[in-house]
Order: structure tokens, then sequence, then C-alpha cells
């Protein structure tokens, strides 16, 4: 029977995140989730619902709202939070522009995707946060290849890149001084391709925009931008009806869509896994320059 | 064909993870860009960017490294300076790539890379043969226990394909293997640059029969990397509900380190000592009936025993060792050097205890193997035998036996730092 018994990848990056999770929870005193809506924090969601199972988690859920959203995740979001019985923090990033804290960026490409990181470090610094989970994957971008599991921020947020801690078999070392605290990334094994294979294996719900649907929306630069209110256009970006779905989800104005007419969960993972371009090739924010993630992330980005 | 998705691959794959080290020149990331773009896990706006940022560095190919050298300081420089994980699949297995430089002052990435690997790939150039980089290179995989080596000997094309060149540099490596205590060792003859034998079997070398690369590291059996014998049980964390449904839960969560638990078990809580059976183990919000080595589940026992984190189930017949007092051999990571009498927190499994270093035995030329008796610095990247006390017991195995009860870090108290990392002899 011993020799049958096989782990495939799936449930290795599960028990690993799992065992990230109940790690967090022993070594920190305020963890919170960084929850966005999007199919990563949903995964990380679900795993920690499983790493406490029966008991509830012992985390609260935060959203740092930048006011730009997709009214279907704002939804999903509550919903969830309800279901799994967490707490659900929503930090408001017009908070941080009305308090002259952030100024608000001008012009045609504005995005409020780099003021959230003010509105983040605030509210670590206000809920005495001291590890904050968060969804990122290093496949996604090439800082984030070298990020670590339990990732060290000093006293202002920020991460020091060529002064990591070691990370040595599965000995991870959360101790810090007062004042600085922790990102943790559970799912930092995972690719986009093993996100939706799992959302798959595991029935999980997802907020209806990943799925195909007829949007308003208009061309970029070769990138699908959704039309909202507050959503500039130059001239020349004339509104289309086009079949779309999102391959991640964040703030409006800069997720790009996806021309897809992938109805079911099962047309998503054949879809991704045919794909030729990274889901981060559609986010303009990171098209802003080559290290753009970089030098976002040492500010203290998610 | 979309229904049946369920049945196909990827619900059987499996996962490998592999440590590469290597300097730019042994090609080892030409070797990685190969596997990622033959695997096609290379996407096109990578390709794009990296073509683009190759012409504007004025370099005439497609520089590869640029993918995996993902930090600004790296991509200035043209070096790495950290570990780097890449990932790509197959159809049969996931695989992770801690890429590593291979520069003795990276010793302490190798060794970060190497802890968690079940394969490394180390590269051996044909033109040069053995140098005091394989050797170092293969003394790492042997020190952190990988239970699975490939020796690619690469450029191939550069000695004219030779059959008797790679016989000869196989032939170099098998007299260090018995030295080296190497497990499973394989070698392949490969050229990183045009393909051959990574992906598809060589044109040129119809004098080779065995696997591809990619075919090796698809069969390399990884079930059994996990000790199976001996049942451990770290204590992480203690899940109490405190609801109407589960009034009285009492479960203990950790990760399985070393063979399997049954409901029934009679087993005994280290460090108390005390006995009782196992009553339920849950796992994926359900109840199983066994909890395998490196499976995530949580425990619960038929007797109200004191535990908590840093404790470790075991089975009565079968328990670790328990002192307070033990041998190392230990890595060191930070600029400021070990201390004897210097007292760090030892993290081992989920427990914490502090420690004061008793004795430097001797350093260890990583290049040569030799024992330095009379060298007791230890600075940074360097490695060494120690004895080491600590306040109290801990329950350990040797790292022979299991890589998971037999290594600890350790922590200075006043920043925070891990210095380094210790295997129990």
């Amino acid at each position: 029977m011993m020799n049958e018994f096989k782990i495939t990848h799936l449930k290795e990056l599960e028990n690993e995140a799992i065992y990230i999770f109940r790690e967090i929870a022993a070594q920190f005193e305020r963890p919170t989730i960084l929850f966005s809506g999007g199919k990563d924090s949903i995964v990380l969601v679900h795993l920690a619902v499983k790493a406490f199972y029966p008991a509830n988690i012992p985390m609260p859920l935060m959203h740092i709202d930048t006011g730009h959203n997709f009214i279907e995740t704002l939804d999903f979001r509550d919903e969830l939070a309800k279901k799994i019985n967490a707490q659900l923090i929503v930090k408001l990033v017009q908070d941080s522009i009305d308090k002259g804290r952030a100024v608000e960026e001008k012009g045609i490409n504005a995005s409020r995707n780099i003021l959230q990181t003010i509105t983040l470090l605030d509210a670590i610094e206000e809920l005495k946060i001291d590890a904050a989970i968060g969804g990122g994957r290093r496949d996604e971008e090439k800082a984030r290849a070298k990020e670590r599991f339990f990732s060290h921020r000093d006293e202002f947020g920020q991460w020091d890149p060529k002064n990591q801690r070691p990370e040595l078999w599965n000995i991870f070392n959360g101790k810090k001084n007062l004042g600085e605290h922790f990102r943790v990334f559970p799912i930092s094994n995972w690719t986009e391709l093993d996100i939706w294979q799992y959302i798959m294996l595991e029935k999980i719900d997802i907020p209806s925009i990943y799925y195909t649907h007829k949007r308003e929306v208009f061309n970029r630069s070769g990138v699908w931008l959704a039309n909202a209110p507050f959503m500039e256009r130059k001239d020349g970006e004339n509104i289309e009806i086009k079949d779309v779905r999102c391959r991640t989800i964040g703030d409006i104005t800069c997720t790009g869509l996806t021309l897809s007419v992938a109805e079911t969960i099962e047309d998503i993972v054949i879809e991704v896994a045919a794909s030729r371009t990274t889901e981060r090739g559609s986010r303009y924010d990171d098209k802003r320059s080559e290290t753009a993630m970089e030098d976002r992330k040492k500010e203290g980005y998610f | 064909m979309v229904k049946n998705y369920e049945d196909t691959a990827y619900v059987n794959m499996d996962l490998l993870r592999f440590t590469t080290a290597g300097s730019v020149d042994d090609g080892k990331s030409t070797l990685i860009g190969r596997l990622l773009y033959d695997s096609k896990s290379i996407f096109e706006d990578q390709l794009d960017a990296i073509t683009l940022a190759s012409k504007r560095r004025g370099e005439e190919h497609i520089n590869l490294s640029l993918l995996t050298d993902g930090l600004k300081a790296e991509r200035e420089q043209g070096i790495t300076i950290d570990v780097a994980y890449r990932y790509f699949s197959t159809p049969k297995r996931k695989f992770i790539i801690a890429d590593t430089p291979g520069h003795i002052q990276y010793t302490r990435n190798m060794v970060t890379g190497a802890s968690t690997a079940n394969l490394a790939l180390i590269l051996v150039d044909a033109r040069n043969g053995v140098l005091e980089q394989t050797i170092r290179h293969a003394y790492i995989a042997s020190l952190l226990r990988i239970p699975h080596i490939i020796f690619c000997i690469n450029k191939m094309d550069l000695v004219d394909y030779k059959e008797e060149r790679y016989l000869e540099i196989c032939a170099h490596i098998q007299e260090l293997v018995p030295k080296l205590a190497l497990p499973d060792v394989n070698f392949i003859p490969v050229s990183a640059l045009l393909g051959d034998n990574i992906i598809h079997k060589s044109k040129s070398m119809t004098w080779y029969h065995g696997e591809t690369l990619l075919e090796r590291l698809e069969n390399t059996p990884v079930q059994k990397d996990h000790n199976q014998t001996d049942a451990r049980f770290p204590v992480q964390y203690i899940i109490r509900p405190h609801s109407t449904e589960f009034h009285d839960y009492r479960g203990y969560a950790g990760r399985v380190a070393g063979g399997f638990f049954k409901t029934g078990d009679a087993v005994i809580a280290m460090a108390s000592g005390l006995k009782s059976k196992i009553k339920t183990i849950e796992k994926d919000r359900t109840t199983v009936a066994i909890a395998h080595a490196s499976e995530s589940v949580a425990i619960t026992l038929e007797d109200d025993i004191d535990i908590s984190r840093g404790d470790m189930i075991v089975k009565c017949e079968n328990v670790p060792n328990t002192n307070n007092e033990t041998d190392a051999i230990i890595c060191w990571f930070n600029v400021r050097p070990l201390q004897l009498s210097g007292k760090y927190l030892l993290k081992h499994t989920t427990h914490d205890v502090k420690c004061i270093i008793k004795e430097i035995q001797y350093k260890i030329n990583i290049n040569s193997m030799e024992q330095l008796t009379s060298d007791k610095h230890i600075g940074m990247n360097d490695i060494a035998r120690i004895r080491i006390k600590t306040t109290k017991p801990i329950f350990y195995d040797s790292y022979l036996t299991n890589r998971i009860t037999g290594s600890f870090i350790l922590i200075d108290e006043a920043t925070n730092e891990t210095m380094g990392a210790g295997m129990i002899q």
C-alpha cells in the first residue's frame, strides 16, 4: 500500500501552502490575508480554510480598494467572507487621497495601482499587522522569482532584495523587530496553470468576469481595456463590444481583458495551457519599465 | 473533449524539484533556457522582453540568462546573486528549478537551493572535464543528501561528439562517487546550445543509447525520497474551533515529516513522553484513515495530554534521538563569523531552542573535501563540523535518515538574521 501512494503536483503544492499557513498562525500575532477578489487570493482563502478546519480561519481578510473595481468582484468578496465566517477589512485608496497621504495620478494612463501601496502600508501600521499574506507567485514576474515565502520588510515597509534571509528546507524564520513586518506568500511555487487546474479540481467558485461576457471595451496600444465612467479615452480609442474575459483581476484602469469565448473552467484551463503570453503581459502597470515590478516591490507593493 | 479533461494528464502529474549549479561559462543558463524554450515554457512577451534587452545591451545573441537573472543589480552586473526559481511542466510532471550561482562565494545559495531538491543537475564542460567546481557542486549535493544526481557532459559539439571523451569524463567522476557517497548517479552527453540530448535525441551522438535529459528528469522516481519508515509528526499549531459542533475538538496540525500514521496507532508525545492513541486524522476538511509523509493533516488523540507547538508525535515503537548535545555539519551564511561559545537560537522542525557552540571540530575545504583541523575561522560560505549544546533536549534523526528532522537553522537573536544551516550527524 505504501508503495502505491503518490502525491500529485497539485496536492504537493497544497500541502506546502497549508504548512505555510500554519507557520504563519503559529509565528505571528496579527496575520492578515490580502484579498483582492482575484483568483490567486480566492485560492489563498480556500487553502486557509483547509489549513484550520474545523475551526474558522484565525485571521481577517483585507481588501485595499482603489475604488476602480469590477463591481462583480466586490459582491463576490462580501459573499465569500460571509460564507467562511471571516472578518473583512476594507481600506479605501480614496481615504488616503482625501487625507492628503496620496496624490492622484494625472493624465491618460492615470491609475491608482501605485497609490495602493500607501494605503496598504498605512493599514499595516494602524492595525499592527505583522504578517500580510499575499497571493504573489514566483512565475508571475522576474523580480518575484527571487521572493522568499517569508519576506522581511523593514520599518518603512521596504524590501531589500539583495539582503534576503536564506530559506532552507521547510524552516521559516519569522523573527523581526518592533515595527517591521513580513509579507508571506504561501502559493509562491504555483504557476498560473496550477491555479486554474486547482480551481477546476476543487470546484472553487470564482467571479463571473473570469468567464466570457460581452463588454464595452476600447483598445490602447494593443491592450483591451474596459470602459468605465472614470476611464479617460484618447482620440481614436473607440468603444466596441467584444466577447472578453479577465485573465487577471486588478484595478480596472490597468487590467487588460482577453478576447475569449471560454465559458467553463475547463475552457479556461485549455486556453491558459495553450497561451503564448504571460498573464501579466496585458497588465499596464508592468509595462511602465523593465524593472517596474521590482521598483514597486521595494517600496512595499504587494 | 473538454469533458474528459479530468482524465488527462494533470490529475496524475507529480512534482520534481531540482537544482542547477554552475557558472555562465558552463552553459547553465543556456541549458535552462533550452529546457524552458523547447518545452514551450517561455512566453512570447518574455522572449520579446529579453530580445529587446539583449539588443539594448549590444549583445549578438538572445541572452537567455536574462530570463533567470531577475534583479536589476544582477542584470547590470551580469551575474546571478540569488537563488531564482523557475517553473516548467510536461504532461508527465511539473518541475521547479532552483537555479543557483556556482561560484565559491555563493556556496550558501547553492546550499539553499539544494536543501529542497530531489535532484541535482551538475554541468561539466566536455573540453575541460572535471574541475574544482565540479567536485564542489557534487560535494554540496552529497552533503545535502540530494537523492538523485545527473552529470550533464555539456558542449559535446566542441569535442566533435567523441564518445571516448565522454567516457573518459564519466570514468573520472565515477572515481569520485564512492568518496562522495552519492546515491543515484546518471551521465548524459549533451549540447545545450544545439539541443543535443536535451529534449530531442542527438543525431550526432548515435553511440549514446540512454535517455535524453528531459526523459531522465521525467522518469526519476521521487515517491521514495521521503523517509518511509520512521513516523514523525512535528506539531505546528493547535486547532481549537470553540464551536458547538466541534466543542471539545483539539487537533494537532502539522506536516508528516516521515513514515505514516494510521487511526488507532499507539503514539508517544515528545517531550512529555505521555502515551495515547490516534483518534482521528483530518485532511482536506474530512476524516481519513492514514497520513503519509509530506501530507499536511490534523491529528486528534484519545487522551487529553499536554501537547504544544514544538512537540513531536511519534509511534511508540520507533522514537527519535533525544539529546541536548549533538554534532552537526554547518554552512555559514553571514559576514559575521561563527562564534565559538556564541549563543544562537536554534530552529529545528517547529521547535525553537537556545544553543551554544561548544566546539568547532574542523573546517572543510569544499574543493578537495579535506578536513582542516587547524582552521577554526568559520566565515561566510564556509562549511564546518561543530558540536552544539541546547538548553532543552531536541528530538531528531540524523540528516542521513531524515532531511526534515535532521536539519536546523541558527538565528542571531540580536539581528534576527539566519546565520547558518546545520545537518545533524
